[in-house]
């Protein structure tokens, strides 16, 4: 039986709804906007909402003086190779979980899952001295690899969790017509579990991205992606709210695009299936 | 039925994952586990020999120990309050009928794809600067001396951007659960004329319990680790040095990594409290 609402209701509701939701989001839309102000506008007691002269010099100022694009580069480099690094070794790992559980797969299951509680400043020092011993510090390749560690137990769980959906009998199938165990797995259970994958990938590209410890405590100038550099803008030189917000923005906006398409993976991805 | 053979495949392709996470875990935890065990001073002498549990009492007993407890169990038990109880309330919300429920969905997820080194900046600089962030706007305003947030009131203000970055998570997370419920008994209890509240505290609360214990645990044990927001805002001044900041000090700005590891493996036993309640849950989960 559905209830019936009335008009006046669902009115009352989209109002506070909308209300709170704009609330919620004013800090990010702030930013947006400020982003486009003079440095003088930004700081303007009372401040201007949309009336001002939009300009896109900041941008112009953030690039030029940082090298943006360095950052930016650094940050795509390092959030998607863990990603993929993360899928490559995972891929198998969930299969096997998935398709041929044995009696330890729950533990192990969980046993990964406790290595992503450990807290990362409990283990600063050691992996600090094991990047220097290899030359890591600074060094794209080594912040690939710790961010692949971390983000690797969500990877697994997500994808077993995609994989369990599958029936088993399709892949029986395949091997029942001769398919070797890499052909199964590449060309029939890969195919079938493209959606899962593809969301998988997209929420530990985000965490990836918006990691900010590893990333701001092992690298300084040449490895440093975007949580580095605008840590680097929390000592302030005069006016310089614009160009954050601009520096800000830049940073965020391809996550916020991204975060959008991966919302409904979310629940999935941060629970481990403990809720539904 | 999985054959002999595949078995065998299976712990083969197994192996990288387990091997890797097991090497992730076991060297950094040995090397933290040695060093919190030796005087251990990498600009002054390096390694100066074993000092048996010297570094543990140390940490206890420093001055600055009671204090980083008492600010990490302000933020943590302050922003599970607030993204409980506003998750709680925002979940019910977005699931009545309303026009353009998708995009206010996005609007109240979005904070929590912004990086922590962005929104602690723009929160410390554009909204809580006490000359021209907007706050100061706001109070000159109505007429009221401007606040100097992340000075007077640090432990505040950082339970203010921490919880509006993990607001979303909880929301999200609640807002599933509440979809979850079933209908039919919402409706006896309304029809036998149950009022709103009793309805809320007797069906609504009950049947989120173990969605709010899932994000209690889960935003438990990343609240525990925050560093970005405090790396960035107060550098752990102004009383708003965490635990975690304490040891990050210790360990890379005094170079004291004997003591530090020492601290390091109180944080591990502590985070490792709450990830057992947590793992039981998950744990549950998979029998069914």
């Amino acid at each position: 039986m559905a209830r019936s609402v009335t008009s006046r209701r669902k009115a009352l509701n989209t109002l506070v709804a909308w209300t709170i939701g704009l609330l919620i989001f004013f800090p990010i839309l702030w930013t947006i906007l400020t982003s486009f102000k003079t440095e003088a506008q930004a700081i303007s007691d009372p401040p201007v909402f949309l009336f001002f002269d939009w300009t896109l010099e900041n941008y112009a100022v953030v690039q030029e003086r940082s090298n943006y694009m360095r950052f930016l580069w650094n940050s795509v480099i390092i959030a998607g190779g863990s990603t993929i690094l993360g899928i490559i070794i995972a891929i198998p790992a969930a299969w096997s979980m998935a398709f041929v559980p044995s009696r330890r797969t729950k533990d192990i299951l969980l046993w990964m899952l406790s290595t992503k509680m450990l807290p990362a400043v409990g283990v600063l020092y050691p992996i600090y001295l094991i990047f220097i011993q290899f030359g890591l510090l600074d060094n794209r390749f080594g912040l690939v690899v710790v961010l692949m560690l971390i983000n690797l137990p969500i990877i697994v769980w997500m994808l077993y969790t995609y994989f369990k959906e599958i029936p088993g009998e399709i892949l029986e199938a395949a091997r029942m017509d001769g398919a070797s165990l890499k052909e199964e797995i590449l060309y029939v259970l890969t195919p079938m579990a493209i959606p899962g994958i593809a969301s998988t990938i997209l929420l530990n590209f985000i965490l990836a991205w918006n990691e900010a410890f590893w990333t701001l405590n092992l690298t300084a100038v040449n490895a440093a992606p975007l949580t580095a550099f605008i840590a680097s803008y929390s000592s302030p030189e005069g006016l310089f709210f614009a160009k954050l917000s601009a520096a800000s923005t830049m940073a965020i906006a391809p996550i916020l695009i991204l975060g959008w398409f991966s919302q409904k993976q979310l629940v999935r991805g941060l629970t481990f299936g403990a809720v539904k | 039925m999985a054959t002999q053979h595949s078995r065998s495949a299976a712990r083969l392709m197994m192996a990288p994952a387990v091997i890797l996470l097991l090497g992730w875990m076991l060297v950094p935890l040995t090397m933290t586990l040695l060093f919190s065990f030796k005087q251990y001073l990498p600009l002054r002498g390096g390694d100066l020999g074993w000092v048996g549990f010297d570094n543990y009492v140390r940490f206890v007993s420093s001055s600055a120990f009671w204090p980083s407890v008492v600010a990490t169990l302000t933020i943590v038990g302050g922003v599970l309050l607030i993204t409980i109880v506003l998750g709680v309330l925002l979940a019910l919300l977005l699931d009545q009928p309303m026009w353009g429920q998708g995009i206010v969905r996005i609007l109240v997820i979005a904070p929590f794809f912004v990086m922590p080194t962005v929104s602690a900046l723009v929160w410390k600089n554009m909204f809580m600067d006490p000359v021209n962030g907007l706050f100061a706007h706001l109070w000159k305003f109505f007429g009221a001396e401007p606040v100097q947030w992340l000075s007077q009131a640090s432990l505040e203000s950082i339970i203010l951007i921490v919880s509006w970055q993990w607001l979303p998570f909880a929301t999200l997370i609640l807002l599933t659960a509440v979809q979850s419920l079933d209908s039919e008994q919402l409706e006896a209890a309304e029809m036998d004329g149950a009022p709103k509240v009793k309805r809320f505290w007797f069906i609504i609360l009950p049947h989120l319990s173990r969605a709010i214990t899932v994000v209690v645990l889960i935003q438990t044990i990343f609240l525990l680790s925050i560093f970005a927001e405090i790396f960035v805002t107060t550098q752990g001044s102004f009383g708003s040095r965490t635990l975690t900041y304490l040891i990050y000090q210790r360990v890379l700005e005094s170079q004291n990594v004997g003591l530090g590891s020492a601290g390091g493996v109180y944080a591990i036993i502590l985070a490792n409290i709450v990830a057992i309640f947590l793992m039981r849950i998950v744990g549950k989960n998979l029998d069914n």
